[in-house]
């Protein structure tokens, strides 16, 4: 995909909102009243696990469930009860649902019906140029890979000039040495043309990559709505916390404003931490250092369990001396490995990387 | 990219959006409520006919609660009774173990020739049930060719056994084919690996899941044995069975009540066997997941010598009952005379139809399978792929299931007692090709439905999604991408149809008039008119027409094929 230079010419997309929205199937309740704005341009991934929503919100805002209340909006327009067709929006499946029988061009060309044959032909050469297929015109879906007709599928999609763009697990049908590529040029032709784009995924890295701002939903709930880095270094929920990212709980008693009774010890907490009497402390891999050379708050006694070797990087599985049976993780740098010499250590539970979750 | 590539170009294309959701909703809507139009006819209101004339005690019908206790009480059904459940359960018995070796023969081993005894197999499917007989006639009837061979003469229980055997034969190697088609090659290799022989893997892996099927074939051969009085009219002699009743009581006495008390009486082991069939369905559920590997069988020379001879027996055996049925048709005077000659085809001199019947029976059969492949495949688009109208789909669901549990006889019946109410407006189809079509396009409803289902559900679930987005109404999506895709499976529809139009009697004995006789209801009337060489000749015509069009539009799907092959080899599987 090319688009290095699009920038100056981008069209500028809608916002779009969701308001209150509820969708049941039976006894199941996919969707509970969710609300979510996406700005004009806006790249918003809707995150989580098989089953927790993200899938029927896109469906509901595709036209191709109804939802039981609730309200959508496409720039100003109130398109809850609007059939698909009236939407304005271009979609990209999983599956692609390019159509076999079609060539590429008659498949980009399937949303252009009843424009004048030589615009069709020049938007159709345009968007295979946007996409970097030029010359695939009269091939068939079938003797693409698969990456090709992900791009065809997306020019397909494009070609209309809708308002509003929808990428429903995208990149889940590729192998994972040409996603990550993808997934960054999906993105900078995105941003390039300026459209505004809701993606479901339940692949965090991708999210991570794409993102301008991550809703994160369970149980048909959004959970979290914030930028990734967000996300990432101050998870809302436990379950944000949980799900984005590896993580360390620590059951706690406050004991001050300050510090709070780990099994048998005593940790500082920011000046910023939760106001919770008790409940766990969460805490990145990452985030400890393991045998620390300067000196650092909350240093504690601890005995290796066991190393696993990454590449370039190591994780070890620990537990703490004043804190016998429970299991934490680290994450240290194979470089740093030898340094440890015996299964005793020391480790560092930075105060500003503890959070407080009731 | 080009610098001044921008991708709003020239403005935004112009949309249609009003005047494609309108189109659609008359194509969804409209087409779901003419399709529910047409089953209700067609299907629903015969049925319920056959009741209400089955209960209905008008003077001289025959119908009624008394003589409904009357008919089940007397002495003559029951025998009636005995002789059809002893004929069917004695086919049923016959033909479904030698289906089950056929079938396994064709799909578990690795004898030459499959596809030439994959094709004899299917002959019977392409003559009316009366070619049978008429051939067991010309070999075992008094002046049968191999008479000496047997102590008594074919006419009664043995000639409507084998006869009927002849004919439910492939219907029965159908089911057990398909069933048999699918095999984990992976559960084989676990067996073997745990020291499973071939015996103890057939009864581990492929009976349970073949056990099912060969409880459907049981009784798919059954009701059609029970419900078909084109082979016991011929070779039945004085052992007279159920379903002949019936066609005499409404044909020959003008009973209509009497015929549909009978019919009410065959209609019981079909909705039995359709309700035990589903539920056992439900019991076993999906048994082959998605990633099983297809089996292929390894050669073994004892094993596959054994099936070579069960095929050959069988498959001789049928040339031997289709060659005799052409051969007397070719034969001056039976016995007297076996010089070959075609008077027999002279149908012209002959009472019962003659060439009309014929020409009537190819525009019946063609119509039937241009108009219900395209109802029946439209309606399936309709009920598949759109989710609105919960109500209505469920509606059509059920009402396109119904013909599957009901045989011809029965159908043909309710068509009688309904389109000849006296204040129904459509009474005027009575007699009229509209109406063979329509019942004949009814009876075989379900099976070409289903074709079309499995065929819909390899389409890919989010292609109409696609569509919707790109705005583009769906009845045009369901003619540019859907119909070329599914092109196949459709001819496949109307091969079915066609064959089945050809070779019915079942319903279309009550619904002919004289301008609308059909070739497989001459070869009853000449038959019955004592004319064997004629009901011959007219058998083998409609075999060999059913068989060159099925030939044709075998030939036709293959070179869509090549043609398409540019899209369907590559394309992802679905």
């Amino acid at each position: 995909m090319n688009s290095s230079n699009a920038t100056a010419m981008t069209q500028p997309g809608v916002p779009m909102k969701v308001r209150n929205v509820s969708k049941r199937f039976g006894a199941f309740t996919a969707l509970d009243n969710v609300s979510l704005d996406v700005a004009a341009g806006e790249l918003v991934c809707l995150l989580g696990p098989s089953g927790c929503g993200k899938t029927t919100l896109l469906r509901c805002i595709a036209g191709l469930e109804r939802q039981d209340n609730g309200a959508l909006y496409l720039g100003d327009r109130d398109v809850s009860e609007l059939a698909p067709q009236a939407r304005d929006y271009g979609i990209l499946f999983q599956s692609y649902a390019l159509f076999p029988n079609l060539t590429v061009e008659a498949n980009i060309a399937y949303g252009l019906a009843g424009s004048n044959r030589d615009v069709v032909r020049k938007r159709v050469g345009d968007m295979l140029e946007l996409v970097g297929l030029t010359g695939s015109e009269k091939k068939f879906p079938g003797q693409l890979s698969g990456g090709q007709q992900q791009r065809v599928a997306l020019a397909r999609a494009l070609a209309p000039s809708p308002s509003l763009l929808l990428l429903d697990e995208p990149m889940s049908a590729l192998d994972a040495r040409v996603r990550e590529h993808l997934c960054t040029e999906l993105r900078q032709l995105q941003r390039s043309l300026g459209i505004t784009t809701l993606m479901v995924t339940h692949n965090q890295d991708e999210a991570m990559l794409m993102a301008d701002r991550i809703a994160v939903m369970n149980n048909g709930k959004v959970e979290q709505y914030a930028t990734p880095q967000e996300i990432y270094d101050k998870p809302a929920t436990p379950f944000v916390a949980e799900f984005v990212g590896q993580g360390n709980w620590l059951p706690f008693l406050r004991n001050s404003a300050t510090h709070a009774q780990v099994g048998g010890m005593n940790m500082r907490l920011a000046d910023d931490a939760g106001r919770a009497a008790s409940g766990r402390l969460f805490c990145r891999p990452e985030a400890i250092s393991v045998n620390p050379l300067l000196h650092q708050e909350n240093l504690f006694p601890a005995r290796v369990r066991e190393i696993t070797f990454l590449g370039n990087r190591c994780r070890m599985s620990f537990e703490l001396n004043h804190l016998p049976g429970h299991a934490l993780t680290a994450e240290v740098g194979s470089q740093d490995l030898p340094r440890l010499g015996t299964p005793d250590i020391v480790v560092a539970l930075p105060p500003a990387s503890l959070q407080v979750f009731a | 990219m080009a610098a001044e590539m921008a991708l709003p170009l020239t403005g935004k294309i112009p949309r249609q959006t009003s005047r494609a959701e309108l189109g659609d909703r008359i194509f969804v809507v409209g087409g779901k409520l003419l399709l529910l139009l047409l089953l209700s006819v067609a299907v629903l209101m015969p049925l319920l006919a056959i009741f209400w004339r089955g209960f209905s005690a008008e003077d001289g019908q025959g119908g009624g609660w008394v003589a409904a206790r009357e008919l089940v009480t007397s002495a003559n059904f029951h025998w009636l009774l005995g002789n059809s459940l002893k004929v069917s359960l004695s086919v049923a018995a016959i033909v479904v173990p030698l289906a089950y070796l056929f079938a396994y023969a064709l799909q578990r081993t690795m004898i030459p020739g499959k596809r030439i005894w994959r094709g004899l197999s299917l002959l019977p499917l392409m003559a009316p049930s009366m070619l049978p007989g008429i051939a067991l006639v010309y070999l075992f009837g008094n002046q049968g060719m191999l008479r000496g061979l047997i102590s008594d003469n074919i006419y009664g229980f043995w000639g409507i056994v084998l006869g009927e055997a002849i004919y439910t034969f492939p219907h029965a190697l159908m089911i057990l084919l398909s069933a048999l088609s699918l095999a984990d090659a992976r559960l084989f290799d676990a067996a073997s690996s745990m020291g499973a022989g071939p015996f103890k893997a057939f009864r581990s892996i492929t009976w349970p899941g073949t056990k099912q099927a060969v409880f459907a074939a049981f009784c798919l051969v059954f009701t059609l044995t029970i419900t078909d009085f084109g082979v016991p009219v011929v070779v039945g002699g004085d052992y007279q069975v159920l379903a002949l009743e019936a066609y005499k009581a409404v044909v020959g006495q003008q009973q209509f009540g009497r015929g549909a008390l009978i019919g009410m009486v065959l209609l019981l082991p079909a909705l039995f066997s359709f309700g035990v069939d589903a539920w056992l369905r439900r019991q076993q559920g999906d048994s082959m997941s998605g990633r099983a590997q297809v089996f292929k069988p390894v050669p073994s020379k004892v094993r596959d010598r054994c099936y070579l001879a069960i095929v050959l027996l069988i498959c001789a055996t049928l040339l031997l009952v289709f060659g005799m049925a052409v051969y007397s048709s070719l034969v001056k005077f039976w016995p007297y005379n076996l010089s070959l000659s075609l008077n027999h085809y002279q149908f012209n001199d002959t009472a019962g139809g003659g060439w009309l019947a014929y020409r009537n029976s190819v525009t019946m059969a063609l119509c039937t399978a241009v108009i219900g492949s395209a109802v029946i495949f439209t309606g399936a688009y309709l009920m598949e792929k759109t989710r609105s109208q919960k109500g209505l789909n469920l509606a059509l669901r059920m009402l396109s299931f119904v013909p599957m549990a009901v045989p011809g006889l029965v159908l043909g019946l309710g068509y009688v007692f309904f389109f000849n109410l006296p204040g129904n407006p459509l009474h005027v189809l009575y007699g009229t090709m509209t109406l063979l079509v329509a019942c004949t396009i009814a009876h075989y409803l379900t099976t070409a439905q289903m074709t079309a289902t499995t065929a819909l559900r390899q389409l890919d679930s989010e292609f109409e999604a696609a569509a919707l987005s790109l705005k583009a109404p769906l009845y045009r999506h369901y003619w540019r991408v859907t119909v070329p895709i599914c092109l196949p499976a459709l001819l496949d529809i109307m091969r079915y149809l066609f064959v089945s139009a050809m070779t019915t009697v079942s319903a279309a004995i009550f619904l002919y008039s004289p301008d609308t006789i059909l070739a497989a209801v001459a070869v009853l009337n000449m038959d019955d008119a004592g004319n064997v060489g004629g009901a011959a000749a007219m058998s083998t015509l409609i075999l060999f027409t059913s068989a060159g069009v099925s030939l044709l539009l075998a030939r036709a799907s293959r070179g869509l094929l090549r043609r398409s092959q540019a899209w369907r080899q590559g394309a992802p599987a679905p």
